[in-house]
């Protein structure tokens, strides 16, 4: 469990996210949506850490994240994998390297138990075959899974997905969406997802967080979404043809 | 941004490279692999400029002292002196800082912008660290070998442009070159040589660590990072020729 408390972040003189409140639960796909630019990035990266918040804490399990020494922070950071927008794979090592690296960087194991576990995970993602292979030489599609195993090399029982949809096609989006469901369900990992993108929403989220302007609008369930009044967030969930074409269904029963 | 902020940026990040690393094995693999890359393939380079150094100081000595009063192995000597003293260890290490110091900031700099660093860092990794300790190790060992190469080819190169144009007797040049030799300008110049590459690697992995943006960034970053290291290079050369030889 994740809890953002009165949580402001600011870039100079500009205002991001301002006073943030909220719990993001274990074992769900808690999926934070918004415009871009609307500081979703901002917001996950400010959890994690790798922003300092301006104002307001994040708690782990009740710990303050911000309260933590060094030591407590690297121990935590080991229970968090995250998968980035641009998938940052480290190019010069091969698929199997890039899982390999968290388990060669911590894990007390032999060589051969981080290749089974390293092996096991990209089983896990169904890309086992392309172990020898470096990122640039695999598709956007398996990249994806290639971060997906890294971050679960682990075992995290916090996982970060920034926009995994971005790049991919409507199908490919699709698996990858359902990979994290399942992992979130496997490691009951608490999940948080950051998209824009609404297919994915009514396909994986349990909890949504719509952010807009600056702040936590609105949160709540599928159920909840499809039910809202809440007008800006209307306007986004129905602005693509396809969900107001849902709405319209919805409407005439 | 002011240049106070810069500097204590600068020694803050040095302050995260020098804490304790992770797996000592794993930074000391990746330490060998710099050496390659940042000292081994700049072999070449190092080696084609110290000779037509060597070779243009030769040629300029003898034209401009051309007079019976001078004794001819002044020549050898002069070469000796300006190459140890000065050439080999603030040229070529200007030049080092063009080669190595872009390619730096170039690979740190991408790694920022796609986010990698960040991986890193969420891994509990300290990137710093694990990224730039490395480079310094690495360019701090190897610079030196290529700098005491640079000396040997670029008297070498003087003997060979001296005595192929028959301006000076190769016996005139190597007692010039034997002449009055005090060994401590030859450490002198390896301090030198050492205080350069820890700046060219830490000012261009500062270049590269604080890149914001994308692409177009990353170039940016890359020449600041030659521009940077050249100008402290400069000041640093300065300050420890006082120094070391007042
Ligand atoms: N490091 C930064 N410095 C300054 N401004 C930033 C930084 N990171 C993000 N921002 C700004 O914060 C706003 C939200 O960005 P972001 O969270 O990336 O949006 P998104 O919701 O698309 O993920 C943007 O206006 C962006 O310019
Ligand atoms: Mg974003």
């Amino acid at each position: 469990m994740i809890e953002v408390k009165n949580l402001s972040k600011s870039f100079g003189n500009v205002e991001v996210l301002q006073d943030i409140n909220t719990t993001f639960v274990k074992g769900k796909v808690n999926q934070i949506i918004g415009k871009s630019g609307s500081g979703k990035s901002v917001l996950a990266k400010c959890i994690v850490g790798l922003y300092v918040p301006t104002k307001g804490q994040v708690l782990y399990n009740g710990e303050s994240f911000h309260d933590m020494d060094k030591d407590q922070k690297k121990q935590l950071r080991q229970e968090i994998g995250m998968l980035f927008q641009s998938n940052a794979l480290f190019d010069s090592l091969t698929v199997m390297e890039n899982v390999m690296f968290p388990l060669k960087m911590f894990a007390t194991m032999s060589e051969r138990e981080m290749r089974e576990r390293a092996l096991f995970c990209l089983k896990r993602v169904k890309i086992e075959g392309q172990g020898k292979k470096f990122p640039a030489e695999i598709s956007g599609g398996m990249q994806k899974r290639v971060g997906i195993a890294r971050a679960i090399a682990m075992k995290p029982k916090y996982l970060f997905v920034d926009e995994p949809n971005s790049g991919l096609d409507p199908q490919t989006s699709i698996v990858i969406d359902e990979l994290i469901q399942e992992i979130t369900e496997e490691y009951e990992t608490t999940t948080i997802v950051i998209t824009h993108d609404m297919n994915s929403v009514m396909g994986i989220a349990d909890e949504i967080y719509f952010i807009h302007n600056k702040r936590l609008w609105w949160q709540g369930t599928r159920p909840e979404l499809l039910k809202s009044d809440n007008q800006e967030l209307q306007e986004f969930i129905f602005a693509g043809s396809l969900m107001r074409q849902v709405r319209k269904a919805m409407k005439s029963g | 941004m002011s240049l106070l902020y810069h500097i204590g940026r600068y020694f803050m990040l040095l302050g995260e490279v020098f804490s304790k690393p992770e797996r000592l094995s794993i930074y000391w693999k990746r330490t060998v692999e710099e050496m390659d890359l940042l000292g081994v393939k700049s072999l070449g380079i190092v080696s084609l400029l110290s000779l037509f150094m060597g070779a243009v100081i030769t040629i300029q000595t003898k034209t401009n002292i051309d007079s019976p009063l001078i004794p001819q192995y002044v020549v050898g000597f002069t070469v000796r002196q300006s190459t140890i003293l000065e050439f080999s260890p603030t040229i070529i290490s200007l030049i080092l800082a063009g080669k190595v110091g872009s390619t730096i900031a170039a690979e740190i700099g991408s790694m920022r912008v796609r986010e990698q660093i960040d991986a890193l860092d969420i891994m509990g990794v300290n990137s710093a660290g694990y990224l730039i300790l490395p480079k310094i190790i690495a360019t701090a060992l190897i610079n030196p070998f290529l700098i005491i190469i640079s000396m040997f080819l670029s008297i070498f190169g003087g003997w060979l442009a001296g005595t192929l144009s028959g301006i000076i007797s190769s016996s005139d040049y190597i007692t010039g070159v034997q002449y009055d030799f005090d060994p401590y300008i030859v450490t002198y110049a390896l301090i030198k040589t050492v205080v350069f590459a820890v700046i060219i690697a830490t000012v261009s992995a500062y270049q590269g660590y604080y890149t914001t943006g994308g692409t177009r960034e990353v170039g940016i970053s890359s020449t600041k990072a030659v521009v940077y290291s050249d100008v402290v290079i400069l000041i640093a050369n300065y300050l420890l020729t006082q120094l070391l030889l007042l």
